[in-house]
This record gives structure tokens, C-alpha cells and sequence, in this order.
């Protein structure tokens, strides 16, 4: 069992970095729990399998240390660490049986046979493998395989974390439901520390109690998935979150009320105070799902011209122009969408504002 | 079932059977021709049908090449292919390291055949080459002309020198392609040098080493130009391979009904061989499941 820590961690992969685009990891200061369920989300190319491999030591970072439980394992190797990664596509020793596949990291640290007998039995068990156990490892559905590799992080009962570089990405659709399901049954009944690196934002949040949202080789926000979602710390959290995304238009603050142009919006009274004594560049942030899409003028509402309307199945997506600004709302399907002029009230509580980019609160 | 009407089609494999005919089949069938008669002189020919495959597979000095051959085959693929490995993954895996160590390990190879045998006469000549030369002030004696150990040292040495990189390059090609993440794995998964390279690298270089053994078990079986430039088959025989006795009957002394079926046998053993190789590559490991 371990809590993670990265201590002013950065990475860079050029060997003389100087400026700040060099480094795929610019500065991380970050911990991890015992016991949790993390996701890194992100898109390709922000950063996560690089902090992946530092957390198991598979890199050794340019800057900063790491910390299992308060003890430096920074210059310590993959396999010193008690931790275990399953990686994009699944590895496999193609040679050999399932059996020893799974009894490969014990049998390298040196266990007794009869363990290694009673814990590969005890993981293939829980990873229902059991059948398989004798079948050789290279004919199997990639599932299966993904479980073998699983498997082998499993077996070794000092394992304290778990790491996953996109596990899934190679896994059929039904399967993933599956396969995501059994990983948190797993995390459930063993409480190891599980971080999973995704750029799938519905397994993230489906997967984990606390996601860390990384971009550009930083973590911008660590919360809960219903955090992320409603007071996400910078517009990007907001872009990469939902789908659609946070609509944000640029505003000035006069009083308790934002203006887009000539049009006037209500915010609460803490908001606005922020507001007012904010610097840099002003913007609101709203979800589209708590955009109130009006037929008709209602108290606060202000209007704007319908330019798509998109049927979804269970809602519809509308696309709108307010006051030169592109706008999105995602209504129930039950509610009828207006043809050509809608009127759009923001309800104040859900109405973020934004200064450079950063969320006020 | 219905006949196709139309059988047009066939003509479209034509080309291919054309090629064929002329790169393989007539060539082959113009040897079994020769290999069922006794020629005396053009149109002087007298049919004998297996008298020749009888005749050569009970001659000594054939058979006696041919041991000689096993054995320089079993020697070529016991030191190149493990060799080869072993250059292969001691060789660098990035920067200027790469190409300086592959053009170095080509240079052998874009050599003409004959010209390796006279580099080596060359070069382990007692009074002149440098080889010969220093391994004889070093007080041992060495002369390639004499001795035949001496000849079979310096044919193997050659051979080695020669073709080892063809097995460098095919492994270091099959090494390349295995994706990091097998190499990050095993690290986490605790394994020795050794069980990463008995249980990823050669599995995954199973296909390159197929490829590897094949060729050199056909291209040493088949050795002419380098051992005749160099030794010319003998201290007496000592050096004789199949196919510079082959020569010998065929153009020395021209007989061209034993050397046909001689051609033949040699073939059908090549032949066989690299089956038995490719076979058992190709199960290896596979286990019982």
C-alpha cells in the first residue's frame, strides 16, 4: 500500500532542455492516495503515459522526485518499485502458457513454487482466467489478453498501485463495458491504488473517484468527476469535459450584471464582486445542458438566432448566434427547439466566470 | 457441375508458366535428361536409365565430399547464427552509432565471391599476409596450402567473415521491431537479461532467424567460388565440397550423365533440408496446446 507523491516533478526529452516548449512534463506537484481511483485525462500528446512512466520508474525525471509513502524512489528501478503497469496493447510472453505468464514476475523475484501455485490460482480466479490457464498466451481474444497482463501486476502481493496506459483502446466496444466494470469490481475488492491513463473522458469518469485533467505537460484540475464538470478551474477542463463542451463568451462586468456587446446578463452577487475585481480578459462559462432555450421572451432572457439544430436520440444539440458569438444548448428531446429565434436565459448559479482563461471562485 | 464454356482465362497464367518454363522447369528437365543417358560426342547417346544415380551415390569421393559438406553446413549455422545474435544485440540502438555499424558489417557482403578468396589467400599467405604472418612469428605453424586443418580454419574464418553480418542485419531487423513496451514490462515484471531474451526477443526474432538459418543452410550447402579461389578444394581433398566436385566431373572431366544426376541428388538434399528447418522454425516453441 502506498500514497504517490511527485515533488516538483518535470520532465523534458531532449537532453539540453531551454525552453519551456522542451519539456513534455513542465511541473507536476501532485499526490496520490492510497487506495484511490485516478484517471489522468488528456489529450494525445499532454504529457500522461510520461507521467505514467515516472510514477512506475520506467523514466527517471529530469527534475523533481517521487515519493512512495514518504520514502525517495527516484533512482530506484521499475522493478525495486511495488508497482505494476498494463500497457495500450497487451504484452505477452507468446512462448508460454497463461499459467506462466502469470507466475513470470514471481518467479523472477525468486517465490516458492507452491506460492506462485496458490497465487496465480487466486488472480485467475478473480479475473475469471481460470479455463484458460493452460491454453497458450499468444492465441487469445485481445480481452483476455489485456487480463493476462492485468494479471501479472496482481499476482505480486506487494503490489501497491496499478497503472494503466489506456488498457482499453484495443478492446471491442462491448467488451470495454465489460472489462471496465470487472477493473473496478477489482479496485474494489483488493484497494490498491489504480491510475488509469485515458483520453476518453466517459471511461475517466465512469472509471475513477478523483480525475486529473492534464494538457500541454500540466495538471490543471483534480476533482471529482461532478467538480470537473461543474466549476472546471480553466477553459480548457471546460472544453475537454462534456460533450459539447462550456460555451464561453467575452464580457464586461457594470455592476451585478455582464455584458456581451449590448446584451445584458444577471450574475449572482459573489460572481460578480469576483468579476469586478478581476484583471485580464473576461469571459462567462456555461454547460450547454443549463442553457434555458426560450420560444419566447422570458424575465432575463436575451436573444439569438438558431443556426442547427442537431437530433441526438435522447437530446438535441442546438447551435446558435448571440449577438456574433457561437453558443451551443443541449435540450431534452421532449422540449420543442425554436426555428429561427430562440430566447436563452443563463440561470445564475451555473453561470462561471473566467478571467485569462482561469476560473474565478 | 457446369463446364465453363469459356476457358479464355487460362491464358492469362500464361506468362507465368513462360517464365517458369524457361527460369526452372527446362533447365531442370535438360539436366534429368542428361542424368538417364551416357554421351559420347554430340548425337553419339545411349539411354541408361538409373545406372548414374547408382553409380554416384556409391562413389567414395562423392560420398566423402558430401560428409564434408554436412559437416561445413552444421559448422556455418552452429558459430553464424548465435554469433549473429550476439552482434545483433550488442550493436547500438540510436545515434551515428547505428549506420556507422551497419555500413561497416555490409562491407563483407558487397564483395564478389571471388575476389573474398583471394583476399583471404592473400591475407593469410605465410610470407607476405598479415594473418599469416603474425600468427606465424608467433611461433605457431600455419599454412592454409599444407595443412588441411590450417585449410579448414582459414575456409571457416572466411565463411564466417563473410556471411555472419547477412545474420547481423536480419536479427538486429527483428530486434528493432519488438515494441518498447514488451522491454518496459518485463522490467516491471522483474526479469533477467537473460529471460528477456529467452522469452521476448528470440520469439519475436523467430521469423528473422527462420529466414537467417534458410538462407545460410542453402548458401553454404551450395559454397564454390570463395573455398575454390582460396584452396581450390584441396590440401588434396581436404577442402573439396560438393560443388566444386561437381565442377571437377562435369567440366574437368566431362561427364555430363554423372555430374546430371549428382546435380540432381544435390538438389533433392538441399531441398529436403530446408523443409526439415522450415518445419521445425515454424513449430518451435508452439508447445502442445
Amino acid at each position: 500500500m502506498a500514497q504517490i507523491e511527485l515533488l516538483d516533478v518535470a520532465h523534458s526529452y531532449s537532453d539540453s532542455p531551454t525552453k519551456k516548449s522542451d519539456f513534455a512534463l513542465k511541473h507536476i506537484h501532485d499526490r496520490w492516495q492510497d487506495g484511490g481511483a485516478y484517471a489522468l485525462l488528456g489529450p494525445s500528446g499532454c504529457g500522461k503515459t510520461t507521467l505514467l512512466n515516472i510514477i512506475s520508474g520506467l523514466l527517471t525525471p529530469s527534475q523533481g522526485r517521487v515519493s512512495y509513502d514518504g520514502r525517495d524512489v527516484t533512482a530506484l528501478p521499475p522493478e525495486k518499485r511495488n508497482i505494476a503497469q498494463v500497457f495500450q496493447f497487451p504484452v505477452l510472453y507468446d512462448t508460454m502458457s497463461v499459467y506462466d505468464n502469470l507466475a513470470f514476475p514471481l518467479r523472477n523475484r525468486g517465490t516458492c513454487e507452491s506460492d506462485v501455485q496458490r497465487r496465480v490460482l487466486e488472480v485467475a480466479d478473480i479475473l475469471d482466467l481460470s479455463p484458460l490457464l493452460k491454453k497458450r498466451a499468444a492465441g487469445l481474444a485481445a480481452d483476455a489478453k489485456q487480463k493476462i497482463s492485468l494479471g501479472r501486476g496482481l499476482v505480486r502481493n506487494d503490489v501497491a498501485a496499478i497503472l494503466f496506459d489506456e488498457p482499453l483502446t484495443v478492446i471491442d466496444p462491448q467488451l470495454k463495458w465489460d472489462l471496465r466494470r470487472k477493473l473496478k469490481e477489482i479496485h474494489e475488492q483488493l484497494k490498491l491504488t489504480f491510475i488509469y491513463v485515458t483520453h476518453d473522458q466517459v471511461e475517466a469518469l465512469t472509471f475513477a473517484d478523483q480525475v486529473m485533467v492534464m494538457y500541454e505537460g500540466e495538471l490543471f484540475q483534480t476533482g471529482t468527476p461532478q467538480a470537473l464538470f461543474e466549476n472546471p478551474s480553466h477553459k480548457f477542463v471546460g472544453y475537454f469535459i462534456g460533450s459539447p463542451g462550456m460555451n464561453f463568451l467575452p464580457v464586461t462586468i457594470d455592476g451585478n450584471t455582464a455584458f456581451i456587446n449590448e446584451l445584458s446578463i444577471k450574475l449572482d452577487d459573489k460572481t460578480a464582486d469576483l468579476g469586478r475585481n478581476a484583471s485580464g480578459k473576461l469571459e462567462i462559462g456555461i454547460r450547454p445542458m443549463y442553457l434555458e432555450v426560450h420560444p419566447v421572451s422570458v424575465n432575463g432572457s436575451v436573444p439569438a438566432t438558431v443556426r442547427a439544430v442537431e437530433d441526438q436520440g435522447s437530446f438535441k444539440i442546438m447551435t446558435m448566434n448571440l449577438s456574433g458569438h457561437m453558443i451551443r444548448a443541449k435540450i431534452p428531446e421532449g422540449n420543442p427547439a425554436p426555428q429561427n429565434n430562440a430566447w436563452l436565459r443563463f440561470p445564475a448559479q451555473w453561470t462561471k466566470l473566467f478571467a485569462d482563461e482561469r476560473l474565478l471562485n | 457441375m457446369e463446364k465453363w464454356e469459356n476457358n479464355k482465362a487460362w491464358f492469362l497464367v500464361l506468362p507465368v508458366f513462360i517464365i517458369v518454363a524457361f527460369s526452372a522447369i527446362i533447365p531442370l528437365m535438360t539436366v534429368v535428361n542428361y542424368s538417364l543417358q551416357d554421351i559420347w560426342g554430340p548425337g553419339q547417346q545411349v539411354f541408361v536409365g538409373i545406372e548414374w544415380f547408382e553409380e554416384m551415390l556409391a562413389n567414395e569421393r562423392l560420398q566423402d565430399a558430401l560428409w564434408r559438406q554436412f559437416l561445413f553446413s552444421g559448422l556455418v549455422l552452429l558459430i553464424e547464427i548465435p554469433l549473429g545474435i550476439l552482434i545483433a544485440l550488442a550493436m547500438p540502438k540510436r545515434g551515428w552509432g547505428v549506420s556507422a555499424s551497419l555500413v561497416t558489417l555490409a562491407v563483407p557482403l558487397l564483395i564478389p565471391w571471388n575476389v573474398i578468396g583471394t583476399i583471404w589467400i592473400i591475407f593469410t599467405r605465410p610470407d607476405i599476409g598479415l594473418f599469416g604472418v603474425t600468427i606465424n612469428s608467433l611461433g605457431i605453424a600455419f599454412d592454409h596450402t599444407a595443412r588441411p586443418l590450417d585449410a579448414w580454419i582459414t575456409t571457416m574464418l572466411m565463411e564466417v567473415w563473410h556471411w555472419t553480418p547477412l545474420v547481423v542485419l536480419l536479427a538486429y531487423a527483428g530486434l528493432r521491431a519488438i515494441p518498447e513496451a514488451y522491454y518496459q514490462a518485463a522490467r516491471i515484471d522483474g526479469a533477467s537479461v537473460w529471460a528477456t531474451f529467452r522469452y521476448i526477443q528470440l520469439p519475436k526474432m523467430r521469423g528473422v532467424l527462420t529466414i537467417a538459418v534458410l538462407l545460410r543452410w542453402m548458401d553454404s550447402f551450395l559454397i564454390y567460388a570463395e573455398p575454390f579461389a582460396l584452396t581450390g578444394g584441396g590440401p588434396g581433398n581436404a577442402t573439396t565440397f560438393l560443388s566444386i566436385y561437381l565442377v571437377k566431373i562435369a567440366t574437368g572431366q566431362f561427364d555430363l550423365g554423372p555430374a546430371a544426376a549428382f546435380s540432381l541428388i544435390y538438389f533433392l538434399i538441399i531441398l529436403l533440408f530446408s523443409f526439415i528447418f522450415y518445419q521445425a522454425l515454424l513449430n518451435v516453441g508452439k508447445g502442445d496446446k
